[in-house]
């Protein structure tokens, strides 16, 4: 199988098997917080896909070229979230600056995507430290692909669940069931739906 | 405010994942078996005293603009010796709570309490809170993880509790039943709310 088809194969298990949000748990906040309007929805998937590439990148050349030649790998988790809350603030100075239209869609999002677990936990699953399924460590481009990848999957489960609560705003419910209770269930449900994906062999 | 209010309002009151609906990553990820949520809920406890110990301490000389990287780096920092010293001792738990170990640093719940409670209240009430919220997570992580074990594996903390003719329901250990029993504990306990 030439590149690819090995990018294929990645942007599959990132998107569909072993969806972020979905399979992994990463990232539930947001999906849960952010998922009642399919505007805001679609503006904090951007951000996010946008600052999980971009936290891939960094985090990749700061674990092999600051981290590892210095046995510094236990510095990992403090090095990883300081680089991200960083590189969040600078990301939000720049774009104020330079692009104020994409300030004001994406602007609201940028502050909440540091404590967004996904982003760290793409830095973490790139470095292959705790992958169960056997991959070891990522190159430069695999990284910053399975970390564009892995956004893409966050914004599209995002985005089904936010079309899905609005129409679930017309449905009668029971008093107790309203908001946060349908809202897990109806994500269960799509786990579920999801679960179908993890048969596959690719 | 009483030392003892600070430490039980955690617990139903303002319990962190049911009432105020933080941390929900590690909730639904590691509730798989009771031992798990034991785990999770003590570690995310112990980071949490100490970050809330610490960030009450230096509250003083925090500068406000810059106090969020100050509370993250004093998080991560004991994130990661829980990291290590799991590792060491508890290498079992430590494979299967895996990554949610390090993203103990972006669990919410910590992140909150430094603050709006530690960053403006003493060291004693903050070790408070932070004992009384610590315990209700993992608290609410035991309720869920129970109900998922005794229905997906039927054994609770690894003892069977079925009879040996129940077939455990799989799906109830799997992700999708990680949401539908968080998602029917919630409805369970507004319901609960609204008779009083």
């Amino acid at each position: 199988m030439g590149y690819i088809g090995e990018i294929f194969v990645m942007a599959m298990t990132a998107i569909f098997i072993q969806n972020f949000v979905l399979a992994r748990f990463l990232g539930l906040c947001p999906y849960l917080g952010v998922s009642k309007k399919l505007d805001s929805a679609m503006g904090m998937g951007m951000a996010v896909i946008f600052v999980m590439t971009l936290a891939s990148a960094i985090t990749f050349l700061i674990n092999k070229y600051l981290l590892m030649p210095n046995e510094l790998m236990y510095l990992q988790t403090i090095a990883f979230i300081l680089t991200i809350a960083s590189l969040v603030q600078f990301v939000e100075m720049v774009i104020q600056k330079n692009a104020p239209a994409l300030y004001k869609s994406l602007g609201v999002f940028l502050p909440l995507i540091t404590t967004n677990c996904a982003v760290l936990g793409v830095a973490i699953l790139n470095t292959g430290a705790l992958r169960s399924d056997g991959v070891t460590a990522y190159n430069f481009l695999d990284s910053v692909l399975n970390g564009f990848f892995s956004g893409v999957g966050f914004t599209v489960v995002l985005l089904a669940m936010a079309g899905l609560r609005m129409r679930m705003e017309m449905v009668e419910l029971p008093r107790s069931m309203k908001g946060m209770p349908i809202a897990l269930i109806l994500a269960g449900i799509m786990a579920l739906a999801f679960y179908g994906f993890m048969g596959f062999k690719i | 405010m009483t030392f003892s209010k600070e430490l039980t309002k955690g617990f139903i009151k303002d319990n962190p994942i049911f009432i105020l609906v933080l941390g929900l990553c590690p909730t639904l990820a590691v509730t798989t078996s009771v031992v798990n949520g034991l785990g999770m809920g003590f570690a995310a406890t112990f980071v949490l005293l100490c970050s809330n110990i610490i960030v009450s301490m230096i509250k003083g000389i925090t500068p406000s603009k810059i106090r969020i990287p100050v509370y993250i780096v004093v998080i991560a920092s004991f994130v990661t010796i829980v990291d290590m010293v799991m590792g060491a001792y508890l290498p079992g738990l430590h494979k299967s709570l895996g990554l949610f170990i390090p993203l103990i640093v972006v669990n919410c719940i910590i992140l909150g309490r430094a603050e709006a409670f530690a960053s403006k209240n003493n060291v004693l009430m903050s070790i408070a809170d932070a004992i009384g919220m610590g315990l209700g997570f993992t608290l609410s992580l035991v309720v869920i993880a129970t109900v998922r074990e005794i229905l997906g594996a039927g054994t609770w903390l690894g003892f069977r509790v079925t009879p040996l003719t129940y077939d455990p329901m799989l799906i109830a250990i799997l992700a999708p039943g990680a949401f539908i029993t968080l998602g029917f504990l919630m409805a369970l306990i507004n319901m609960v709310k609204e008779k009083k």
